[in-house]
């Protein structure tokens, strides 16, 4: 709940105070979104190398054996450079997010609220080879690889189990830090583009000329339900509607008039219920939600 | 009631051009960087910036639109990053790194460097005795990486694989897997670091036991020199890229045991900047070691100019971290 304070601020939630002395209380990216995003980039890039790969192999087709090497050599820095520097380069960039993380809306940040510098990100995304890539290549060649040894299962677990420990890292600590970001000095943050929804207020206007509440029946209510009133308006699903209506014509002896809509009931009521209570604010008068007597 | 005219309405009303106004010069400067906007555009980002903050102050205050709130709220974080974030352009960042960042942040690492040299040293001249007095040493030391270069191979053979002439197709091959495998030595080192040190360590030690090893196989073949040409055209880089990401790595392993007087998350945090600079010069370092190791050394069969491109490049780079000089303030854009 972001705007009136309700009580305690969620658990996701940091303060960060701007230079002007706001506090942006930005959120930090969830589990799931740090995952999907992994996951997401890890996509792209396996695409990435698959067309190169058909590229390097159909160049191999034209030029003939004699380029085998250069071919060689050129797709194996060319992995290096993919693997090195994706995360890297896509977190320089204005947004500070790759593309999967720019998907699930989520992006870089300094943890002390300042710029976001260049060797943050060299830093947490070199830890990333020891958290993630090195243990899974390691894995992959001792199981493909012809010129490594085989290696028996108690190795492979341990991969395993050392994969493990650092991909769930983020999950064991309030920050939600990789061991990447704990050495960077960075943490990743919520950045959700939000559309400027419509004013409930425009639509509940043109309703209210139709109804007339007393005093006493927008007393009924605070804060807190005005703003669930409000999504219910927003997500306008006609039961819940229906049945939000009915609880509230009930609580505060609305007598519904012949062929009234649900839907413009509440809207008439959200806007006049706002009016009250943002006049009673002006005058100092907060009323938290039904139960608070203010 | 009727004419009602809601004041958290008005408010929104009144402002609400600013915000799409700001919403769409984000956009921009976000597909194209800074440099999509227009002067006039970029000058009036922070006004539209400190106009939305203060809308969110109040809209908090005594708006109880949270669809408003939520919105406000995301505009200014995102203006936010915009206005105090990065605003140099990529090129610049990259220009600052190679002239200023990179070798100072080496510079500033030099006592962690020589400990990582004396580790990486010692371990190589003690492998390099052990295995010339005995060559059972030589298998433990390598492990399974040395393709048939071992003990047992003739000498012939042996010279074949420094001195190919291209049709030799697995060496290039050896030559990228080496490659890749050192790389990842590298970002090892540093990333061990991380849990204090020791593993950092025990990996340049490693390390060193190979190289000396290695070179103490050819010498028995008096192969000696030949065998140093053809490791250090691209060893000097490589070798010097390795040894400072050991470095890079102690600085941080260090900081997590020793913090001062700093918390011990702030000490690792500072630590990283400073370790991170080095490692994105390494891996510069390592793809020129790469380059060297694919190209240089397939093309050039000649001993002394592999020795001349291995102290050239050797001197290069110390002269590139170590050479006095004045740095460049750091600009408050970076």
């Amino acid at each position: 709940m972001s705007t009136i304070d309700l009580g305690q601020a969620p658990p996701g939630q940091r303060e960060l105070i701007t230079p002007e002395g706001v506090d942006l209380r930005v959120r930090l990216a969830d589990g799931g979104q740090r995952i999907g995003a992994f996951v997401l980039d890890l996509l792209f890039m396996i695409i990435v190398w698959i067309v190169a790969d058909i590229a390097i192999h159909y160049a191999y087709s034209v030029a003939g054996k004699d380029s085998g090497e250069v071919l060689g050599i050129v797709y194996t820095l060319g992995l290096f450079v993919l693997r090195s520097f994706y995360f890297t380069g896509f977190e320089m960039t204005a947004r500070a997010a790759t593309p999967g993380k720019r998907i699930l809306g989520i992006r870089v940040a300094a943890r002390n609220g300042g710029r976001l510098r260049a060797e943050m990100i060299f830093a947490r995304n070199a830890m990333r080879e020891l958290e993630f890539f090195l243990p899974v290549m390691v894995l992959l060649m001792s199981v493909f690889a012809p010129y490594m040894p085989r290696v028996d299962g108690g190795i492979i677990l341990a991969g395993v189990i050392w994969t493990g420990i650092f991909l769930l890292f983020p999950l064991f600590n309030r920050d939600r830090l990789r061991a990447g970001d704990l050495i960077a000095g960075t943490w990743v943050v919520q950045a959700p583009k939000r559309r400027l929804l419509a004013d409930l207020s425009d639509d509940g206007a043109e309703q209210l000329k139709g109804f007339d509440f007393t005093p006493a029946q927008l007393a009924a209510y605070g804060v807190k339900e005005l703003q669930v009133l409000e999504q219910v308006l927003r997500a306008n699903d006609r039961a819940t509607l229906k049945a939000v209506a009915e609880r509230i014509r009930r609580k505060i002896d609305w007598t519904p008039a012949m062929g009234e809509r649900d839907r413009d009931f509440l809207s008439a009521y959200y806007v006049a219920l706002r009016g009250r209570l943002e006049n009673r604010l002006l005058f100092g008068h907060r009323r938290k939600d039904k139960f608070d007597k203010a | 009631m009727a004419e009602l005219q809601l004041k958290s309405r008005r408010f929104r009303a009144e402002r609400e051009w600013d915000w799409r106004r700001l919403e769409f010069l984000l956009k921009k400067a976000e597909g194209q960087g800074a440099r999509g906007l227009t002067d006039e555009e970029l000058l009036a980002v922070p006004v539209l910036y400190r106009g939305a903050l203060s809308a969110l102050s109040v809209a908090r205050a005594t708006s109880l639109d949270v669809g408003l709130t939520d919105y406000l709220e995301s505009l200014c974080t995102r203006a936010y990053f915009f206005v105090y974030g990065t605003r140099t352009r990529l090129g610049e960042r990259i220009a600052n790194f190679f002239t200023r960042d990179w070798p100072r942040a080496v510079q500033s690492l030099w006592r962690e460097t020589l400990v990582a040299l004396a580790i990486f040293a010692v371990s190589a001249v003690a492998a390099y005795m052990m295995v010339s007095a005995d060559m059972d040493w030589f298998d433990p030391f390598m492990g399974g990486m040395s393709q048939g270069r071992d003990p047992t191979a003739t000498t012939e053979f042996l010279r074949s694989t420094l001195y190919h002439d291209g049709d030799n197709k697995g060496l290039s091959g050896f030559a990228s897997f080496l490659f890749t495998h050192n790389a990842q030595v590298a970002i090892f080192c540093f990333a061990l670091g991380f849990a204090f040190c020791l593993p950092t360590a025990a990996l340049l030690a490693t390390t060193g036991l190979q190289f000396g090893a290695f070179l103490a196989l050819f010498a028995s073949r008096e192969l000696g020199p030949q065998a140093a040409g053809w490791l250090l055209i691209h060893g000097t880089t490589e070798l010097f890229a390795i040894i400072l990401a050991g470095a890079a790595g102690f600085r941080i392993g260090w900081r997590l045991i020793f913090p001062g007087e700093k918390s011990r998350i702030d000490a690792a945090a500072e630590a990283g900047r400073t370790a991170g600079t080095v490692m994105g010069g390494v891996l510069v370092m390592l793809f020129c070691a790469g380059v060297l190791e694919g190209l240089g050394r397939q093309l050039i069969l000649i001993d002394w100019i592999r020795f001349a491109i291995a102290g050239g490049m050797l001197t290069l780079w110390l002269v590139f971290y170590y050479l006095p000089r004045r740095w460049r303030p750091t600009s408050v854009h970076d």
